[in-house]
C-alpha cells in the first residue's frame, strides 16, 4: 500500500470553476452571456462604512422620544410642482417589458403606501403603474418607446436617462420571448423579436443638446414637472456639473451595482464606477457650482440596508433610489421556488436569467401562468413594510449621531474600515485621520 | 388673460378669410417663449383663436411644441431646436428653415417646413405628416415609430435607423447607411441611395405601396410620380440575434 501522503487536488484562482465554466458555456454558444442585476464581483461598498456615534464630544438624540426628520423635496430648482417625498428613498426605474404588470403595480402600491415615489422604465407608462402610483417619475430614454405628451404631462417628474450604473454607455435588449402583444404594442415592433434598445438619444448628442431638450421637455408640460438626469457611475464629477449646466432639477447618479433588466455580464462586471467611489465626486461638482441641495442628487446602486440609506446621505446625497432590493422585498428570488430555479440552472439568490421570460417568482416575465404567481396587493404591502424598515434604521443611526433630520448626516460622522473606502469616500480610516489622497498623503 | 394673449390682441389682424376666422399673432421679438407657447396649447377652444402666426422666431428653440389643438400656426421665419415638438392635431408651416429635431415625437397633425431641416427631422414620430420642402440633414426619421415623412430635396446620412414603423419618402437623394437596423418602416427615395445600412434591402414595390406612394406625395404637394421610386424596407434578417450575423452590424 502506498502511504505517500498525496497533495489537496489544487484549484487556480486564475481559472476558478466559475471561470472554466463561462469558457465552456462560450465555447459551446459562441455568444456572450447576458443576464439581470448589477455587478457580482466585490468592490468597496457602504460596509467598508461605520459611524462613529456620539459619545463625549457629540450629544445623541433619544431613540424612543426624539424627532428624527426624513422628508426630502425634489426638483426645487426651476419646477413650479416640486416632488415631496415622505421618505428618502425611491424606487428605481424598471420596465414594464422587462417586468410584469403585477409586478409594477406592486412596486407602485408598495411606494405610495410609503410616502414615496417610483419610477417607470423604457417601454412607456402602463395603467397599472400610473394607477397605483401616487408619486410617478417618468423616464424619458434613449429609445422612446412609449413616449407621448399626455404621458409626459401626467407624471410628476421626468427623468431623462442618459445612462445607468449597469451599463454606462451601453443599451439593452430585450429577448423575443418577453415581447408579448401588449409589450410589443406599446413599443411600436412586432411580436417576439429581439428588441434594441439604443445607447444614445435619438435627437440629442452632448450638454449643450440636452439643455435645448429640457427646454423642450419644460415647455411641453408648462414648467411644472420636476426634470431629473440620470447617469452611470463613470466620471461622477464631471458628469454632475454637465447635468447641472444642462439644466436638471435633480440628478439621480447610479454606480456599478445598480441592476439592468438584462445586458452583457461583460459589461455589467467591467464598466462603471462603484457606488460608493460616486458620491463625493458629485457632491463636490455641485459644492464647487453652490448647488449643493438646490439640485438635489439621488445616489442608487447596491442600497439594501437602512444603514446604506444612512451612508450615501452623510456622504452628501439628498435621497436614494432602490431597484434589486424592492425586487427581492416582493418576492425575487424567494427560496420558496428554490425547485424550480434549480429546474432553470439556477440557485434562489443568484437567479439572473430574467431576460429569458422564465422568472418563478412572476416578476420578471411576461408569462400569464407565473406573472399570477404574484400578488399585487401582498406584493405591495412587503415593500411598504421593507421601505419602512430602511427608514427607521436609518433614522436610528442618524440619532446615534445626534441628527434630529436625517439629511443632517454629514461625512464627519464616518469612518472607513479599508483604505480603499477611505479614499473613496474620503472620510478617514478608522483610528486615523487619514484620508488617502488628500494633503498630498 | 395671460400678457402673451394682451400682446396677441394687441397686434390681432383680421384674415382675408372671413371663412378662416382672424389670424392673431405673436411676436417673438416682444412674447416671450414661455408665453408663445402657453397661448398656442391654450388656444383653440374659443371662436377666432385657431390660427395664428408667430413673428420674427429668429431661431428659437422649442416654438410651438406641445400642441394639442387641431389649430394652424404659421411661423414666419427659421427656428431653432424641436419647433413643432410631440405634435398632435395642429398643423404647424413653417416659412423658413428649421434647426434639429424637427416635429421630434410627433404623435398627430402636421408640420410643413418651407426650407432645409437640420438632424433628427421627424426623430422618434408616432404619426402625423412631416414635409420638409428643402433638405433634410442626417439621421433623418431616426427612430420613426409610425410618421409619415416626405422630403422634397436630398436627405443626409443615417436616416431611418432604426426606424419603426411610418413611412419615408425621399424625392432626391439619400445619404449613406440608409435604413440601417430598420424594423417595419418604408423607404421611397427617388433619386439614388449612397449605401444602405445592416438589414437594409431594396423591395418589391407592390400595388399597395404605391397606393401608399400616391396618397403621401398629393398630401406633400409633391410633383413626382410613385413609379420613379422605389422601395427599402427591413431583410428582417437581425430581428433575433444570430451569431452568425454578428459581423453585420
Amino acid at each position: 500500500m502506498d502511504h505517500t501522503p498525496a497533495t489537496m487536488p489544487r484549484q487556480s484562482w486564475t481559472f476558478s470553476n466559475e471561470i472554466n465554466s463561462e469558457i465552456r458555456r462560450a465555447a459551446m454558444t459562441g455568444i456572450y452571456d447576458i443576464r439581470g442585476g448589477g455587478a457580482k464581483r466585490r468592490v468597496p461598498h457602504f460596509d467598508d462604512l461605520l459611524f462613529m456615534g456620539a459619545s463625549m464630544s457629540r450629544y445623541p438624540l433619544e431613540g424612543y422620544r426624539e424627532k428624527c426628520e426624513t422628508s426630502v423635496t425634489l426638483g426645487t430648482r426651476f419646477a413650479k410642482k416640486p416632488i415631496e417625498l415622505a421618505i428618502p428613498i425611491t424606487i428605481a426605474g424598471m420596465s414594464f417589458g422587462s417586468l410584469s404588470g403585477p409586478a409594477k403595480e406592486a412596486l407602485g402600491r408598495g411606494a405610495s403606501l410609503a410616502g414615496t415615489s417610483t419610477t417607470t422604465g423604457d417601454g412607456g407608462m402602463t395603467e397599472e403603474e400610473r394607477g397605483h402610483s401616487k408619486l410617478l417619475v417618468y423616464q424619458y430614454l434613449p429609445s422612446r418607446y412609449g413616449m407621448n405628451p399626455d404621458d409626459l404631462r401626467r407624471a410628476d417628474a421626468i427623468e431623462v436617462v442618459v445612462g445607468q450604473g449597469a451599463k454606462p454607455g451601453g443599451g439593452g435588449m430585450l429577448l423575443g420571448q418577453k415581447i408579448t402583444e401588449r409589450v410589443a404594442q406599446m413599443r411600436d415592433l412586432p411580436e417576439g423579436i429581439d428588441q434594441r434598445s439604443a445607447c444614445r438619444h435619438p435627437d440629442w448628442t452632448g450638454p449643450d443638446d440636452l439643455e435645448i431638450k429640457i427646454l423642450e421637455l419644460r415647455e411641453i408640460t408648462g414648467w411644472e414637472k420636476p426634470i431629473y438626469i440620470k447617469v452611470g457611475g463613470s466620471r461622477p464629477y464631471y458628469d454632475t456639473a454637465l447635468s447641472v449646466k444642462a439644466g436638471a432639477d435633480v440628478i439621480v447618479l447610479d454606480g456599478m451595482q445598480g441592476g439592468t433588466a438584462a445586458t452583457q455580464d461583460v459589461f455589467i462586471e467591467h464598466v462603471g464606477t462603484p457606488t460608493l467611489a460616486c458620491i463625493r465626486p458629485a457632491v463636490k461638482a455641485l459644492q464647487d457650482l453652490g448647488m449643493h441641495r438646490k439640485v438635489q442628487l439621488i445616489v442608487s446602486g447596491g442600497i439594501r440596508t437602512g444603514a446604506d440609506v444612512a451612508k450615501a446621505l452623510a456622504l452628501g446625497a439628498d435621497a436614494v433610489s432602490i431597484g434589486t432590493a424592492a425586487l427581492v422585498a416582493i418576492g425575487d428570488n424567494d427560496p420558496k421556488w428554490e425547485k424550480e430555479y434549480q429546474k432553470l440552472g439556477s440557485t434562489a439568490g443568484a437567479y439572473d436569467d430574467w431576460h429569458e421570460g422564465r422568472d418563478p417568482a412572476g416578476i420578471t416575465t411576461q408569462d400569464p401562468d407565473l406573472m399570477a404567481r404574484l400578488d399585487p396587493v401582498e406584493a405591495g404591502r412587503r415593500l411598504r413594510n421593507y421601505l419602512n424598515v430602511l427608514t427607521l434604521e436609518c433614522q436610528t443611526l442618524a440619532r446615534a449621531c445626534g441628527k434630529s433630520h436625517v439629511r443632517n448626516l454629514e461625512p464627519e460622522d464616518l469612518c472607513a474600515l479599508t483604505i480603499e473606502a477611505a479614499a473613496m469616500a474620503q472620510v478617514p480610516l478608522a483610528g486615523t485621520n487619514w484620508i488617502p489622497g488628500q494633503n498630498g498623503l | 388673460m395671460t400678457s402673451a394673449l394682451k400682446k396677441a390682441d394687441a397686434v390681432d389682424r383680421v384674415s382675408a378669410s372671413k371663412e378662416l376666422g382672424s389670424l392673431r399673432s405673436l411676436d417673438m421679438a416682444e412674447v416671450e417663449l414661455r408665453d408663445v407657447n402657453a397661448t398656442l396649447q391654450a388656444a383653440g377652444k374659443g371662436e377666432n383663436d385657431n390660427r395664428w402666426e408667430v413673428l420674427n422666431p429668429r431661431g428659437s428653440h422649442a416654438v410651438a411644441v406641445g400642441l394639442d389643438v387641431p389649430i394652424e400656426v404659421t411661423v414666419k421665419g427659421s427656428t431653432g431646436y424641436y419647433c413643432a415638438g410631440m405634435n398632435k392635431k395642429a398643423t404647424v408651416h413653417v416659412e423658413g428653415s428649421v434647426g434639429p429635431g424637427v416635429a421630434e415625437n410627433m404623435m398627430s397633425g402636421t408640420v410643413i417646413v418651407e426650407g432645409d431641416a437640420s438632424q433628427y427631422a421627424g426623430a422618434t414620430g408616432h404619426g402625423g405628416l412631416l414635409v420638409i420642402k428643402g433638405n433634410a440633414s442626417s439621421r433623418c426619421g431616426i427612430s420613426m415609430k409610425g410618421i409619415d415623412i416626405v422630403v422634397h430635396g436630398n436627405i443626409g446620412h443615417m436616416s431611418a435607423f432604426m426606424a419603426q414603423k411610418g413611412n419615408l419618402v425621399v424625392l432626391g437623394d439619400a445619404g449613406g447607411a440608409l435604413g440601417d437596423s430598420i424594423y417595419e418602416a418604408r423607404l421611397f427615395v427617388r433619386g439614388s441611395v449612397a449605401s444602405l445600412g445592416a438589414d437594409c434591402i431594396e423591395k418589391e414595390m407592390r400595388p399597395e405601396h404605391l397606393e401608399i406612394l400616391k396618397d403621401l406625395l398629393e398630401r406633400a404637394g409633391a410633383d413626382a410620380s410613385p413609379s420613379e421610386f422605389k422601395r427599402y424596407g427591413s431583410a428582417r434578417k437581425l430581428y433575433n440575434f444570430n451569431i452568425d450575423h454578428a459581423g453585420e452590424y
